[in-house]
């Protein structure tokens, strides 16, 4: 009973992971390091799933040969060197054969070299603040207004009637497509965390300390985060959104954004 | 004339000696390990149902989106007293209780080595615990900053900060002096002829226990104190303001958490394997690798704890050594579940309760495992990160876990220690209820997690709102069915069930099935004869 619940809801998984959908898996992301990253995620699941048939298999077959109520008599064996030795060191080729994938992507994601635009985003209780390095450009990024009356205890506004429900905010992150955009963040109070699940990116911003990021978005769309962090009572309160647009609009964005306009 | 006062004298001391003292004061008093066990598993239960009760508030407010029941503050303030409450009040005293009943008798010792300090670990934590439930009533509410405690955030917390710290103290103090107790027990006392090896596994994955205990408490009680000072005295361990670093107490605060999560399953393995080999009719195999493979375990939690941070902004070189490190790990935890397998295999299997859950508990726990072994790879983690991905993991580790870990351990022992059978029917429907809910709840967390919900939030954005009703429906029907498990025990213990034998089950392994049910007061006065410790193994 139990193991074909957990099968099926494997099963359940197994089967998403080809329509690669949104709500049961993990988004394949819109940068390549997304989609190596949902790659290493498929490919490390697959493991288990091997291993589970392996175990389950052998103690299902255990549980329903060697009952006692089937006739089975005991055997008395309590060691075997060889079978150790097996399930020793089988799980330590299958481990580096996962290594060393992951250890390539984690390289890549920590090479932010010659980014063409950096931004930095500062957590603040309970907002993002952004800024465009030697742009002149800055501003804060807010839970939107139709959320925030939603959110209220017992508002009476039902949430799903609500575009984008706590994941829509007044001003979002606008960063043009193809660009690789470095992310500075940091802090003005307590820990947050930028999180954008298409980006594959999730950074903490720490106070008094500037941690670095990257991503180069490979579609133009909007993407929607959170903050990952717990940081206080409106810490479900603080969506991340970036939208990606064509380089020209990004200019125009940028011009129009300046505070002399 | 002396001598008739002299033997008077004795008698009344000899009675003393084979009795519990009457009322209260047998309790308040206690330095009989029974009775200390028994106060350390009903207590143990009691904050079962309080975390339990809070984890129900969350899962009701996370029923559907929108906020209905609770202010975003409260909510805070539930996951974090839940996961205090479960993790130093039910799952660690559970397994403390277990250890306090069953450890002499599986070693053959007369009591615990060190009785009156046994007395004073149990009853520090009633007053722990009750201090930081107090704090639900204090201005500004209780510790909201997740059990993590990490700081900016934690010194936010309003009059209850002071008592949260003075709390984690008390139960460090009580681990350590649990801890200190087993070992010297274990160390000391165990029946000639009993060699290390020849010891059972439950024993010996309880010494391991005991030693990262005292290895780890002492790092969490500095970790609290220094946010003490920070608070109140001026210092700024963890102020990047005053030249500190918040992010070295999540390294300190992980080197105690890290080998935290084996104090919390360790015991379990070793419950399991008691249990397992019993039911199957076949000795358990691999006992010395199981003990090394214990041992590994142990020695390689002290070498991972940054996996918990892999998006704090560490450096490369030490991303890859954690993901190395904690990718390890699954060998040795491999190795146990492959030797519990082989332990079944060729056995005659009966499906009792314990074997119940014990099976669960190696379906389950490998589940958890499985989404460990995801978790340790960094680029995913990254994803996974602070993610319900990781909520389901640890409950799948923690619950179907530590927890059945324990409920088998109860149903194991429970005829030995109360003499009588516990409703075998009841305690399979317990079993299946259980099975059946913990994973309604905890499965679909996994899809949540991985479609980008973030832990630790009131309120949720529409999309995640299926998965969480089911997971809701799941909670309160696992809540529910632990009534049953309080019946079940509540029955048991007043005598209803059939009287129990010696050995209980059929042929099991081990000195405490050499004496009777209920086992007497004081047992092993005399040690006994080990002619062939393996035997016990």
């Amino acid at each position: 009973m139990i193991q074909k619940l957990c099968l099926s809801a494997l099963a359940i998984l197994f089967a998403s992971s080809a329509g690669a959908e949104w709500e049961l898996n993990m988004p394949r992301g819109v940068t390549e390091l997304s989609a190596e990253t949902y790659n290493l995620h498929m490919q490390v699941f697959y493991w288990c799933c091997a291993i589970a048939v392996v175990v389950f298999g052998a103690m299902i077959y255990s549980l329903v040969k060697h009952r006692k109520a089937a006739g089975a008599k005991p055997a008395n064996f309590s060691h075997s060197m060889t079978a150790e030795m097996i399930w020793t060191i089988i799980p330590i080729i299958i481990l580096m054969i996962m290594a060393v994938p992951s250890a390539e992507t984690l390289i890549k994601l920590e090479d932010g070299r010659k980014p063409d635009l950096t931004v930095v985003v500062t957590g603040y209780q309970w907002k993002w603040h952004y800024e465009y390095l030697g742009e002149d450009v800055a501003y804060y990024s807010s839970l939107a207004r139709t959320s925030v009356d939603a959110r209220r205890k017992n508002s009476g506004i039902d949430p799903n009637t609500v575009e984008n429900y706590l994941l829509d905010v007044d001003n979002p992150l606008v960063v043009p497509v193809g660009a690789k955009v470095r992310v500075l963040i940091t802090s003005n109070d307590v820990i947050h965390a930028w999180w954008v699940p298409d980006l594959a990116i999730k950074k903490d911003a720490v106070p008094g300390f500037m941690n670095e990021t990257w991503f180069r978005a490979e579609l133009t769309g909007v993407y929607r985060g959170q903050c990952a962090e717990l940081c206080g009572k409106d810490h479900g309160y603080m969506p991340v959104v970036v939208e990606v647009v064509e380089p020209t609009a990004f200019q125009n964005w940028l011009d129009s954004s300046r505070p002399e306009n | 004339m002396s001598s008739a006062e002299i033997s008077t004298h004795h008698d009344a001391a000899h009675g003393e000696h084979h009795g519990p003292a009457k009322g209260i004061r047998r309790w308040l008093f206690a330095t009989n390990h029974k009775d200390i066990g028994t106060m350390y598993l009903v207590f143990s239960l009691l904050m079962f149902f309080t975390g339990g009760f809070m984890a129900l508030i969350i899962r009701t407010e996370l029923f559907s989106p929108g906020l209905q029941f609770v202010h975003p503050e409260f909510f805070n303030q539930m996951t974090t007293m839940h996961a205090l409450i479960m993790v130093f009040g039910a799952v660690m005293p559970a397994f403390v209780g277990l250890a306090n009943w069953m450890i002499p008798m599986m070693i053959g010792a007369p009591d615990m080595a060190l009785p009156r300090m046994n007395n004073w670990s149990f009853w520090i934590l009633p007053v722990a615990f009750g201090i930081l439930l107090s704090t639900l009533w204090m201005p500004g509410g209780a510790p909201a900053s997740g059990w993590t405690m990490y700081p900016p955030l934690v010194l936010q917390t309003g009059d209850a900060f002071p008592f949260l710290i003075f709390s984690v103290h008390l139960m460090g103090f009580s681990s350590i002096m649990g801890a200190i107790n087993i070992i010297v027990t274990i160390i000391n006392m165990r029946a000639p002829n009993m060699t290390l090896l020849a010891m059972p596994m439950f024993v010996w994955t309880w010494l391991i226990t005991a030693y990262l205990l005292i290895a780890v408490m002492p790092v969490l009680a500095g970790a609290v104190t220094m946010l003490l000072t920070d608070q109140f005295f001026g210092t700024s361990f963890f102020l990047a303001a005053g030249g500190g670093d918040p992010v070295m107490f999540q390294h300190i605060f992980w080197f105690f958490g890290h080998p935290e999560v084996y104090i919390m399953i360790l015991p379990a393995f070793g419950v399991v394997s008691e249990i397992i080999p019993t039911f199957s009719r076949k000795p358990l195999f691999g006992h010395d690798s199981m003990v090394y493979a214990a041992s590994s375990i142990a020695f390689l939690s002290f070498i991972v704890w940054a996996h918990h941070m892999f998006t704090v902004g560490m450096p490369l070189t030490g991303q890859l050594f954690f993901m190395f490190a904690t990718l390890l790990i699954a060998v040795p935890t491999g190795v146990k579940v492959f030797n519990w397998v082989a332990t079944m295999w060729q056995g005659a299997m009966t499906f009792e309760t314990p074997m119940l859950f014990s099976l669960g508990f190696v379906f389950l726990f490998t589940i958890g495992g499985f989404s460990g072994l995801m978790l340790a790879v960094v680029p995913a983690d990254i994803q996974y990160h602070d993610s319900y991905f990781v909520v389901a993991h640890f409950h799948y580790v923690l619950v179907p876990g530590s927890i059945f870990g324990i409920m088998a351990a109860t149903y194991y022992w429970l005829p030995k220690w109360a003499g009588h059978m516990y409703n075998e029917k009841l305690g399979r429907i317990h079993f299946w209820m259980s099975a059946i809910f913990v994973n309604v709840t905890f499965f679909p967390m996994h899809f949540l997690g991985l479609a980008g919900m973030p832990r630790r939030i009131p309120d949720y954005s529409t999309q995640f709102a299926d998965f969480n009703s089911i997971a809701s429906v799941g909670a309160i029907g696992f809540g529910l069915s632990q009534l049953l498990f309080v019946y079940i025990v509540f029955r048991c213990v007043r005598g209803d069930g059939a009287t129990a034998t010696a050995e209980v089950w059929d042929n099991p392994r081990g000195l405490e099935w050499t004496v009777p049910s209920p086992a007497p007061y004081h047992t092993f006065e005399e040690p006994p004869e080990v002619t062939d410790g393996k035997a016990f193994s």
